[in-house]
């Protein structure tokens, strides 16, 4: 009766069983420090461009937006508080963290998923490796580490799109917008808009590598890994997003 | 028979393995001593490949047990697996090269990598080039494996399972999706590496021609070239046939009784003249 569950039920117990153990491995030998920093470079150089323009964009529209709103109340002077606001508490961490998992969960599924098919997870295993311990714990790494960087450079960026429009479109001063924004930030925000990523990197890393591990069914099943680990992995990052917003706003 | 060749080198007892509702294998049970070469033989799908990933322990059994060199695998941890591991050679069946890594860093990866060995790292490219001048292969150092043709890739498979001279070695379909001659090639390297180590050897394939030269070859170190076992004054080589079929074990015995053999899913994989 209850074997549709069986599944799903499954599935889950098998992620935590390997975030379990990727975790695990964070503490033991042995490291693999040049795995650690390719990966950086992979996710955190390669997102680079793609997160700053998704920034850009976000801060630039937001501030239109904003300052269209403002207006009503003659309040348009206020336009870098709520951009600043906006980013670094909600926009920022998760319009980054989703752009990454777009980008990286389905890059670490569909190449962990592609040594699945082909033996090569095995191979590492019967040579004497430990794949979560060579495989995941550096991706897992990485990602924890560059993601929070990651959004600063967004936030960063989607501010300075807001700077721009406020500046050439809505006729606001430079120290206007920037003051206001500065001081609209508090310590608690920065540190729940850094602490979201962070949480967030677990999901994109471990789901991609889940997934990829997970594969089964030759180049049709990585493409279908592929898939899941993305679907799964922006879900997830809207759920726990709304997790993390309750704490917040009950502080 | 010496106490060397007495050592039982792999056991199965009622070893049954399953995914979901498929079973793979079912109530398994054989032993493999020192030095004998054992060729299974089995359609696709038969369990062929998961009796050598059971025997690696890179699966579980859900029943029965699984020794190797006399230690029971069958519990072990994966960290202790890894000694077991060592002792090990394997190719798998499209070679399971790492394609991010060239073929230098493919062959030396279990030196580097098997916690026993920790081979020097002055040594590992010594050791490297004499494995891959032993598939004549050692101008693909540099290489990565997408550069090389299927056989060759296989070849370098052999390199790197026989790199740490294991005293078992797997071999996992070795011959499939090759032309002829490139199989005759595989073959020959595994009957060499059999004969010049005296590995006991463990090789599934479909092919009757694969356990054929297995069985009735020798290589003869002066001619470089395999010779039929009777006429190379070696002896007959200890050499069983096994065939599975839907992950059972149908046949157990020797090439003159699976030539015998009336069972007519057994016969599929004799060559009747």
């Amino acid at each position: 009766m209850f074997d549709f569950f069986k599944s799903p039920v499954l599935a889950v117990q098998e992620f935590y069983f390997l975030a379990g153990r990727a975790i695990r491995n964070v503490f033991r030998r042995p490291h693999y420090a040049s795995d650690v920093f390719l990966q950086m470079d992979i996710i955190g150089v390669g997102s680079l461009p793609i997160v700053a323009t998704t920034g850009f964009f976000s801060g630039a529209v937001l501030a239109m937006q904003m300052a269209k709103a403002l207006r009503q109340y003659g309040a348009v002077g206020q336009t870098g508080q709520l951009v600043a606001i906006t980013l670094v508490r909600e926009l920022g961490p998760v319009l980054t963290s989703l752009v990454v998992a777009g980008r990286i969960a389905s890059g670490i599924a569909s190449e962990l998923g592609s040594m699945k098919v082909t033996e090569q997870i095995d191979a590492m295993r019967a040579l004497g490796t430990d794949p979560i311990q060579k495989l995941v714990t550096p991706r897992l790494i990485a990602t924890c580490v560059v993601l929070p960087l990651l959004t600063i450079i967004a936030d960063f960026v989607g501010i300075f799109g807001g700077f721009l429009v406020a500046l050439f479109m809505l006729n606001l001063t430079g120290a206007q917008y920037w003051n206001n924004a500065w001081q609209a930030l508090e310590y608690l925000d920065i540190t729940f808009g850094l602490a979201k990523p962070f949480a967030f990197a677990f999901i994109v890393a471990l789901i991609g590598c889940y997934f990829g591990l997970a594969t089964t069914g030759g180049t049709q099943g990585v493409g279908r890994a592929t898939t899941q680990a993305v679907v799964a992995s922006m879900l997830l990052i809207f759920v726990l997003n709304l997790f993390i917003t309750r704490i917040y706003v009950s502080l | 028979m010496t106490d060397e060749q007495e050592q039982s080198v792999l056991r199965f007892d009622d070893v049954s393995v399953g995914f979901g509702d498929v079973e793979a294998l079912r109530d398994l049970s054989f032993e493999m001593r020192a030095g004998e070469t054992c060729i299974i033989f089995g359609a696709a799908g038969s369990g062929k490949t998961v009796l050598l990933k059971t025997a690696l322990g890179l699966l579980r059994p859900d029943a029965g047990s699984v020794s190797v060199f006399g230690c029971d695998i069958t519990g072990l941890p994966e960290q202790e697996l890894f000694q077991i591991r060592s002792q090990i050679g394997v190719l798998f069946q499209e070679g399971g090269l790492f394609d991010s890594l060239t073929i230098e860093e493919n062959v030396g990866y279990p030196l580097l990598n098997q916690p026993s060995l920790r081979c020097p790292p002055e040594q590992v490219r010594p050791r490297v080039e004499e494995a891959l001048r032993f598939v004549e292969l050692e101008h693909t150092l540099e290489k990565f494996p997408s550069e090389l043709s299927g056989g060759m890739r296989r070849r370098v498979g052999i390199a790197r399972a026989v790199v740490t001279d294991p005293p078992l070695v797997l071999y996992d379909s070795p011959t499939a999706g090759l032309d002829p001659i490139t199989a005759y090639t595989i073959i020959a390297l595994i009957v060499k590496e059999r004969d010049v180590k005296n590995t006991t050897t463990v090789m599934v394939t479909h092919r009757y021609q694969d356990g054929h030269f297995l069985a009735n070859f020798r290589y003869d170190p002066r001619t470089d070239r395999l010779e039929p076992s009777a006429a190379s004054g070696a002896g007959e080589t200890r050499t069983r046939f096994m065939v599975l079929r839907e992950g059972r074990l149908v046949f157990e015995g020797t090439r003159a009784e699976l030539e015998a053999s009336n069972d007519p899913y057994v016969s599929k994989f004799v060559r009747r003249e």
